[in-house]
């Protein structure tokens, strides 16, 4: 190989591939939120066949055998306008649902959307809250124990990360309602076992009210802030190995940088972007926890709500519940999916 | 691949032998991963436990009408494990109720297996819209989530063990799907398949023969992991009274427990057994899938 | 500045601890580089010349044990406190890595990535001086200075290795060392990078410690050429010289595995070896190149030959050199990776 080539000549000779490759921010934008109307559409879908064409004989399943003669079963029908063909029937869902309408509750002899919007705030609380806490302690435990893996500190964080991984999160709750609520041997109850307020609280929105609620919402929050804190360090140690092994850190090090550095302007920065989409394509378990925590803890929410209308059953409620959930966790999909466009450059430029 | 002048039936041996071989690699580096190791000897004494359950204790003790211990009675000489609101040892129905968390675990992830490396190879094996229409239909799925759409599921179909072990295996599938389709992906690009293609071998014949068998250990890995997600569902359909009702598993076990108010009452021995039978078995479910991720692709990470 | 060479390397060892127990990479290596020269290591993937490279700035893996020396300037690398060390590491000697495709942060702008090391060895560096300083660099390397806004994932594999360089030489180093600069590069680009890069370190005077399995590219490139198989240094001497007359039959493998441009004849020499380099745990005792050399006898198999001096500042580590058959590589299939 000769290398007598005139200096003149290292110009671009090579195609920079990026223009072809970058499609900007705006069509990521574009491409995710039709995706979302897409899992929107989607959702619509299961939920209409889920509770109105798979029972088959939906006079049946919604009317609970409260229908005996036809002339009941005619006219429920007509009230739900199961006499119409599939596809009418599916528009006539879209619509009432865009304008709110979600049905009727059996149990409560109430509209849905009423329920839902009444049971709304202690769900989001409670999510809420957790997932703020879990996020912080899980990406602080999973970069430690990534950095320093092997260490004394990574085993426990990692174990204990698992167990409680494989652990059901209300199980979880009852132990901590049998040790902190009731108290056990000589340990005293610490903490209400259930609900959100006291009964002898008059004025919930008093300091002394919101003191009491969170008070009640203790127990619950570390509950849920444990069982997803396993899965976000466990994740987020697992993509900082990746990044570990990457070759611009030996650069960065190189470079002189101190270990802090390499790893917090390098290592974690890059290692958060893969845990955004991961999270983001989880987002379905924090509802999962939500549901089963408001039951074992007695929380007027909507989780509480659903799993309370499985006995009866509550089809309006459970299917209005399942809408509202599965709205919250693709919305909150695109959100987490904008945000990851947004931080990571190949997608941004 | 081989060579030409060889007869077709030792090209298909010399295959048969390198996949054994490679089988033989893959659990040597698996015997390196304690923790793997460990999970794999739990999950052994359970599936002993489960299997022997007719030699361990009597069935008898699951019926209502021939029990005859105290209600809620704490440990004692004669019920190790004390006993539940009925009288029943809660040992035997821990040992019979492996049985059931076993079983449909496993049965719903054959299931979700099944769907989901269809829809997986399918959906990264077939461009077009074929491709197109199944990759959406994973993504779509995969948002929706899974605990409403089981419990909307199980409660239309009403409770039974056949039906929650397919309320599972339907909603738990995309995941794979999107694995499977990923590994189909990059398996496509490699070159025996395009030579497959070259000497005339059709899609079916090259899925089945060059792109299923070099996807299977990943998805072999991905079910343990699957099963750990199965049983956890398992265990808290029933706790939400959405399990068999004739029949005793961990997770209706809790449920009657927390039914009974056995939290409130301080009987442990109802409601530290049965949970800390699920963490072990999903545990070791998990300790083994992540070993054999790890030995099979070390770049992969672990998720749910 | 002190009298004391620029890189001065002795008897450097280097041992991985694996799962399957301890792992020499390198064993027993001296090497010197003095002010404005350009020195090659030349070898086979897996004979130790990337270890290398990367202890001269300390960075070997945390399971690797090292002994001997590395003074860069005269004061020893390897058991510097942190603070000089990182004050040596970019400022004193930079490298340009192997596979520059993977080596730049794919989140970090071009710009902040090249004046990062810039600001770290001089904190009170104001905004736009960097800025200009990155500029005149990426210049330097026939990049657009407006490039400092791009992401590496914008950037063709060339342009990537030519950051790698202005990066190198941000903070003006003594000593630059690279690293198979150009490995996954096409032909034409390669010349090119090279090319920007040799320039660069001789109008600069500093020193260079360049690294490749390509004896040819060594050859036309560097003062002088150090042979690395399975750890140990087995020939070194005049770049020229060892490409054109080698002494050792490895060295004498590596020539005729590339043809010379403008020699037909070279295009049906023999152009490789049987066989590959040993594992680094299963070393085969006596001449560790014994079991794929032409010329191995029985003389080869009872040591492994020590580094001698065979006058005209060359030495070889052969003991058949100089023996009536001239060292030459008999025809063999298999290539060399």
């Amino acid at each position: 190989m000769s290398l007598v080539a005139d200096p003149g000549l290292v110009a671009d000779s090579e195609e920079p591939g990026a223009r072809s490759r970058g499609r900007g921010y705006g069509s990521y934008v574009v491409a995710k939120v039709l995706g979302s109307v897409g899992s929107l559409l989607f959702m619509l879908l299961v939920n209409f066949f889920l509770f109105r064409v798979l029972p088959g004989n939906a006079a049946q399943t919604l009317g609970r055998g409260r229908l005996n003669t036809p002339a009941q079963v005619a006219a429920f029908n007509k009230a739900y306008g199961l006499n119409h063909s599939v596809l009418d029937q599916f528009w006539i869902f879209l619509k009432s649902t865009a304008h709110g309408d979600l049905g009727l509750s059996v149990k409560y002899r109430l509209p849905v959307s009423q329920l839902i919007v009444d049971r709304l705030w202690p769900t989001l609380l409670l999510v809420g809250v957790s997932t703020i806490l879990s996020t912080l302690i899980g990406v602080y435990l999973g970069i430690r124990g990534a950095w320093n893996r092997g260490s004394v500190f990574d085993k426990v964080s990692t174990g204990t990360s698992l167990t409680l991984y494989a652990m059901p999160e209300w199980w979880l709750g009852l132990m901590l309602i049998a040790g902190l609520g009731v108290g056990f041997a000589f340990v005293p109850g610490l903490f209400p076992t259930g609900g959100l307020h006291s009964p002898d609280i008059v004025d919930t929105n008093s300091v002394h009210g919101i003191l009491d609620t969170i008070w009640h919402l203790t127990l619950p929050v570390i509950t849920l802030t444990l069982a997803y804190l396993a899965e976000y360090s466990l994740i987020m140690r697992s993509s900082l190995l990746d990044e570990l092994g990457e070759d611009y850190l030996q650069t960065a090090r190189a470079k002189g940088l101190r270990d802090v550095v390499v790893r917090n302007r390098h290592a974690v920065r890059n290692a958060l972007l893969p845990t955004t989409t991961v999270i983001a394509l989880n987002i379905g378990f924090v509802v999962s926890g939500a549901i089963t925590i408001e039951t074992v803890f007695s929380i007027p929410g909507l989780g509480q709500l659903s799993t309370e209308a499985i006995s009866t059953p509550d089809f309006a409620v459970l299917q209005g519940t399942f809408l509202v959930a599965s709205a919250g966790v693709i919305g909150a999909n695109l959100i987490a999916n904008l945000i990851y466009g947004w931080l990571d450059p190949r997608v941004r430029t | 691949m081989t060579d030409l002048a060889a007869p077709r039936l030792s090209a298909r041996h010399l295959a048969r032998q390198r996949r054994l071989a490679s089988y033989r690699r893959t659990w040597r580096a698996f015997r390196r991963h304690r923790s793997g190791v460990a999970g794999l000897a739990i999950l052994l004494v359970f599936v002993l436990v489960a299997l022997a359950a007719p030699l361990l204790a009597s069935s008898d003790g699951l019926d209502v009408t021939l029990a005859n211990g105290p209600v809620l009675g704490a440990p004692s000489s004669h019920y190790w494990l004390g006993t539940d609101d009925n009288g029943r040892s809660v040992l035997t129905l821990l040992i019979w109720g492996s049985r059931i968390s076993l079983l449909v675990g496993l049965s719903a992830t054959v299931i979700s297996m099944v769907i989901g490396t269809l829809m997986g190879l399918v959906s990264g094996y077939f461009g077009g819209w074929i491709g197109r229409i199944t990759f959406r239909v994973t993504e779509w799925m995969l948002v929706i989530p899974f605990l409403p759409l089981a419990i909307g599921l199980a409660t239309v179909l009403g409770p039974g063990l056949f039906n929650i072990i397919i309320v599972i295996g339907v909603t738990s599938w995309p995941s794979t799907a999107l694995l499977i389709r990923s590994q189909t992906l990059s398996i496509k690009e490699r070159a025996y398949v395009e030579r497959a293609e070259a000497i005339g071998g059709g899609r079916w014949h090259q899925m089945g023969r060059h792109v299923l068998p070099n996807v299977m250990p990943m998805v072999f890995a991905n079910t343990t992991l699957t099963v750990a997600g199965a049983i956890l569902t398992e265990t808290t359909l029933s706790f939400l009274g959405l399990g068999d009702p004739t029949r005793t598993s961990w997770g209706s076990m809790l449920d009657s427990a927390y039914q009974v108010g056995a939290i409130t009452t301080g009987s442990w021995w109802f409601v530290i057994p049965p949970g800390i039978c699920v963490v072990l078995v999903v545990l070791a479910f998990t300790l083994i899938g992540q070993a054999l991720e790890e030995v099979l692709n070390p770049r992969l990470r672990a998720r749910r | 500045m002190s009298d004391a060479s620029l890189l001065a390397i002795r008897d450097l060892h280097v041992t991985y601890a694996t799962g399957d127990g301890p792992l020499p990479a390198v064993r027993g290596v001296d090497l010197t580089v003095e002010r404005g020269q350009i020195v090659g290591v030349a070898g086979e993937s897996g004979c130790g010349k990337s270890t290398l490279a990367s202890t001269i700035l300390r960075l070997q893996p945390s399971n690797a044990t090292v002994s001997g020396t590395v003074l860069f300037d005269g004061r020893d690398v390897l058991t510097m406190r942190w603070g000089e060390l990182r004050a040596v590491r970019w400022a004193g000697a930079s490298i340009v890595f192997q596979g520059a495709l993977h080596s730049l942060n794919p989140v970090h702008r071009i710009g902040d990535q090249i004046s990062e090391p810039l600001r770290i060895h001089n904190p009170s560096l104001a905004d736009r001086a960097s800025r200009q300083r990155v500029g005149e660099l990426l210049d330097q390397v026939g990049l657009d200075p407006q490039r400092a806004r791009s992401y590496p994932h914008q950037l063709s594999g060339g342009q990537k290795q030519r950051v790698m360089i202005a990066m190198a030489l941000a903070c003006d180093p003594e000593l630059v060392v690279a690293d198979e600069p150009t490995t996954a590069l096409d032909v034409m680009v390669q010349a090119q990078v090279l090319n920007v890069l040799s320039t660069l370190v001789r109008e600069r005077g500093v020193g260079m410690m360049m690294i490749s399995h390509d004896l040819s590219v060594l050859a036309d490139l560097c003062d002088r050429i150090t042979v690395m198989y399975a750890g140990r240094v087995v020939e070194e001497g005049p770049a020229r010289r060892i490409f054109v007359e080698p002494l050792h039959p490895y060295s004498a493998a590596l020539s005729a595995a590339f043809p010379r441009v403008g020699d037909p004849a070279a295009r049906f020499a023999p152009s490789g070896l049987p066989g590959d380099p040993p594992q680094p745990w299963l070393l085969p005792g006596g001449c560790t190149f014994a079991p794929r050399c032409p010329r191995a006898a029985e003389v080869c198999l009872p040591a492994e030959p020590p580094l001698t001096s065979y006058g005209e500042e060359r030495s070889a580590a052969c003991v058949r050199i100089g023996e009536p058959d001239a060292p030459s590589v008999e025809p063999a299939s298999g290539h060399v990776s």
